[in-house]
């Protein structure tokens, strides 16, 4: 069926609501990437085979929707019996017969599976109640989780479109991009730029052709926001898709996929197909003489490919290296022609400022960093998942509220955001509202929205050794700051984490990122340097450490730790069964001894060791 | 025509037309190895970086490879400022260490006082600056017979699976250019060799000597409307022939006017 006006999709609408009310209870069973690896496939096929054998009055399996990521991954698979928000974690496939017996045919809760709150050790029924949920604000991930994954009738009967409709047939390009300016609304792929500028730049250049690209690349490390969101809601960036190109008047876009994601492509084909079929997408979109198609284009593997000169010329089949920029990419993009490339929250958050206007959009948030920001909350967290947050929430409330702070209560160190080449921040900058510019201030960034959280068991020295390590490898080698430069600097944190550096060394590391900062061609090496600058910043006693008293305070680098043997030991003798150079002898029920001379500080001993009687320094 | 000031003096430039053109025209010494008028820009050696500025940025500045950025009215480019200085010394140290037997890169280091890397030296280090030049000059004649491989610290230039190219057809422009003589070939009596391929050369009919590959003669007849007698004879000879010809020519005009 093609709905061809604005009038026959409401119908639509109203049709799938109607549908969906014939159902008295719904369960979502996640399928976002945390829960599926934990095992979700095989609990929403249980669910489906066990309901299709109970036949349940008042309940269909149609009302079963494996949807996206809910969030709060550290506790799947997850399970949600609606209405009433019924929360179960944990959920094995031996459970499921219970679940539909207590709480789909009855109203009752299986109580063991309910979370339970680890500071009051309460059972928190209603999902929205539990402190990770609570301290939330969703627009951008609002559906995510909550409808089945790539259905686009569910995606409708919670009011889908509806932003396009009005979009298309109340309002103008200029009043759309207008809206989105007023929203505050700033890209969320890192760089922060107003969204609104970027379209009106874009549509007020003299072309015969515009493109609109959804920048779904997403290469750091750990995050997956971006994913979440093409996996589990994809009509929401198609929808914000449709718009902008409405608003600057394109009609050809590309939402271009990390080679990683296979199901991210599947969904959004398939999401693709759906909105064709219903006349959303394609010709003559709800009869308005609007056309607009997308593509999907597969990324090339590398992280440099979410640059936007590298992303848009491996769209054009090239490889993948940035180019330099004096003409921006919005005015000559892809084919040269003005383009609008954007980020996947960037384009979730658009059907939503239009469905409920800028001004309610612009008043969330902080100043001039209006809205949400979702994040990939991971590390030494105790809830570790995807979150959204009002722009302007401390890191504090993030890792402490939602959080629930640092696994085992150790005391929390340093937090990174802004991916591999963002910054650590320490303890001191915990009230630090979490926007755009207060985190560029800080020394760190944005990024696109991972946020890693670490523990005293950390060493700084390591961690920019790590992530310098990373962009090393990334980097596309065209100029040589980047190519040349991180590699020194990677050197250099080596040399340091080895005892061997100099404190010239660190003076070394100061100039040489300045000169990787302004000398490199494109944001990866201009942003190089930020993880060693960031811990040199706040982590510097840490470095002399190294350097001074040849010693990794955190008992991580391993040229600078011994391991010993207290009097505690017992004689298990599991040490000596781990240790790949026989370093350590001893006898049953004897305290063993370890040869220092053999030792490569693997670490095996130490956590095979059930007594604590290894003991690193 | 727009104005800008460079170095204090304000000089004349086409609008649009590149920074480092105007610079070379100026005479105005800008280091730029990965730069060559017969391919686009590149941007990746970085050494002919310079500083900018606008008197409405209200001592904002910033840094471009001159290479590839557009002139435009009043801009104001200082070619040797303290940070463009440092910049280069740099680069040029990073090269030092990762190219430490490459007597260009030396000459080059030592004009701007670098003579000893800072850094630790590259173990397996060579002398490919990675310029680019070869493969974009290369990609530009139409062959693409070499491109660069991998990314990062560990990138290289290489024919496709790092087999002898089939597109190669011995024109030797990758390695004329290479500005360290990275590319090597050998040049026999009737044969060169390069990217371990052996290719025959023509002689000039007249005097004997070889000119250019026998494949690289039939891709220009072939692709730039050469006719192949062209190659028979060297440039050397042909040139004696019109200096010949162009004898008779004014011999016969004489003989006609008189
Ligand atoms: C090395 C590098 C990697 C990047 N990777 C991504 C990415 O994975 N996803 C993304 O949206 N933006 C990425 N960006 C930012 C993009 O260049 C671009 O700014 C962004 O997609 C614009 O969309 P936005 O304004 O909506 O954020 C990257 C930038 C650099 C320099
Ligand atoms: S800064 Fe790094 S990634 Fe960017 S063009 Fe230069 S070498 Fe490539
Ligand atoms: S081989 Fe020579 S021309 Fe080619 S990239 Fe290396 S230095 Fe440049
Ligand atoms: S000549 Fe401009 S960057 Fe190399």
């Amino acid at each position: 069926m093609r709905l061809s006006s604005t009038g026959q999709l409401t119908q639509l609408r109203t049709k799938c609501q109607a549908a969906a009310k014939k159902h008295k209870k719904k369960v979502l069973v996640c399928c976002g990437p945390g829960c599926l690896a934990a095992g979700a496939q095989k609990i929403a096929d249980r669910f489906r085979t066990v309901l299709k054998q109970k036949r349940i009055a008042g309940f269909s399996v149609q009302a079963l929707k494996e949807t996206g990521c809910h969030g709060f991954c550290e506790q799947g698979p997850l399970v949600v019996i609606e209405p009433g928000g019924t929360f179960y974690t944990k959920v094995k496939t031996r459970d499921v017969e219970e679940i539909i017996d207590r709480s789909v045919r009855k109203d009752e809760v299986v109580q063991r599976l309910l979370y339970k709150d680890p500071r009051s050790g309460k059972s928190i029924r209603d999902w929205a109640k539990i402190d990770f949920y609570a301290h939330q604000n969703r627009i951008a991930l609002q559906k995510l989780g909550q409808i089945a994954q790539c259905d686009i009738e569910d995606y409708i009967a919670g009011g889908g479109y509806a932003a396009l409709a009005k979009a298309l047939t109340k309002m103008t390009g200029d009043r759309i991009i207008d809206e989105v300016t007023t929203s505050g609304l700033r890209g969320r792929g890192g760089a922060g730029f107003a969204a609104g500028r970027k379209w009106r730049t874009c549509k007020d250049v003299q072309s015969d052709t515009r493109y609109v690209i959804c920048n779904g690349d997403e290469g750091d490390p750990g995050a997956f926001m971006d994913r979440a969101i093409m996996e589990g809601d994809p009509h929401s960036v198609l929808e914000g898709m449709i718009i902008a190109a409405f608003a600057v008047g394109s009609s050809e876009g590309y939402i271009y996929v990390r080679e990683e994601y296979p199901l991210a492509v599947v969904n959004l084909q398939k999401a693709i197909e759906q909105a064709e079929a219903l006349g959303l997408l394609g010709n003559d979109i709800l009869g308005t003489g609007f056309s607009f198609s997308i593509k999907i284009s597969r990324g090339a593997g590398a992280f440099v490919c979410g640059e936007s000169s590298a992303l848009m010329k491996s769209v054009a089949g090239q490889v993948g290296e940035p180019r330099a920029k004096y003409i921006r990419s919005v005015i000559k993009g892809l084919h040269d022609r003005p383009t609008v490339l954007n980020n996947v929250e960037t384009f979730a958050n658009v059907p939503v400022i239009i469905d409920r206007g800028a001004d309610w959009f612009a008043k969330i948030g902080a100043k001039n960093n209006s809205g949400t920001k979702a994040f990939s909350l991971v590390g030494k967290v105790r809830n570790t998942g995807l979150i959204e947050v009002a722009m302007g929430t401390t890191l504090r409330k993030i890792i402490f509220d939602i959080g629930g702070g640092i696994i085992g209560d150790r005391p929390f160190k340093a937090v990174q955001t802004g991916g591999p080449s963002g910054g650590c921040l320490p303890q001191s900058q915990l009230d630090l509202p979490v926007d755009f510019d207060s985190l560029t201030k800080a020394g760190s960034m944005m990024g696109s929205g991972g946020m890693i959280v670490m523990d005293d068991k950390t060493c700084m020295v390591d961690v920019a050794k790590y992530f310098l390590g990373f962009l090393v490898e990334e980097s596309c080698g065209k100029c040589v700051p980047c190519r040349e430069g991180l590699y020194q600097l990677h050197r250099l944190t080596i040399k340091v984490s080895e005892g061997r550096a100099t404190e010239e060394d660190l003076s070394t590391i100061e100039k040489l990122s300045e000169m990787v900062i302004i000398g490199s061609l494109c944001g990866l090496g201009k942003s190089g340097p930020n993880p060693v600058l960031s811990t040199m910043k706040y982590f510097k006693d840490e470095y002399l450490a190294h350097i001074r008293d040849k010693r990794c305070p955190a008992g991580v680098c391993r040229e600078l730790i011994t391991y010993e043997i207290t009097p505690d030991c017992t004689g298990c003798m599991a040490c000596i069964a781990v240790c790949a150079t026989h370093a350590i002898t001893g006898k049953k029920g004897k305290v063993h001894t370890l040869d220092q001379a053999k030792c490569t500080k693997c670490g095996a001993c130490y956590a095979v060791c059930q007594h604590d009687a290894v003991l690193v320094s | 025509m727009v104005s800008l000031t460079i170095n204090g003096r304000i000089v004349k430039a086409k609008d649009g037309e590149m920074l480092l053109a105007v610079l070379r025209r100026e005479k105005i010494d800008v280091p730029a190895m990965c730069h060559h008028a017969a391919v686009e820009p590149f941007g990746a050696c970085r050494l002919c970086v310079v500083e900018i500025t606008r008197a409405e940025w209200k001592g904002w500045c910033d840094y471009v490879t001159s290479c590839l950025y557009p002139v435009s009215p009043g801009l104001i480019v200082n070619t040797h400022s303290d940070k463009v200085n440092e910049l280069r010394r740099t680069i040029l140290d990073l090269f030092l260490a990762r190219h430490p037997d490459c007597p260009e890169i030396a000459e080059l280091a030592g004009e701007y006082g670098v003579f000893k890397t800072t850094y630790e030296t590259v173990v397996g280090g060579n002398n490919c600056i990675l310029c680019g030049l070869c493969t974009r000059i290369c990609d530009r004649m139409g062959f693409t017979a070499i491109s660069t491989v991998g990314r990062g610290h560990g990138k290289e230039v290489a024919p496709p699976l790092r087999q002898a190219p089939p597109d190669c057809v011995g024109c030797l422009a990758c390695a004329e250019n290479c500005p360290t003589k990275f590319i090597e070939y050998k040049l026999r009596k009737k044969r060169v060799t390069i990217w371990e391929r052996e290719f025959e050369l023509l002689t000039c009919t007249k005097c004997g000597k070889t000119t250019i590959t026998k494949d690289f003669a039939e891709y220009l007849s072939r692709h730039r409307a050469i006719d192949a007698g062209y190659f028979e004879i060297c440039d050397e000879c042909r040139r004696k022939n019109l200096a010949v010809s162009m004898g008779e020519i004014v011999n016969w005009e004489r003989e006609l006017l008189t």
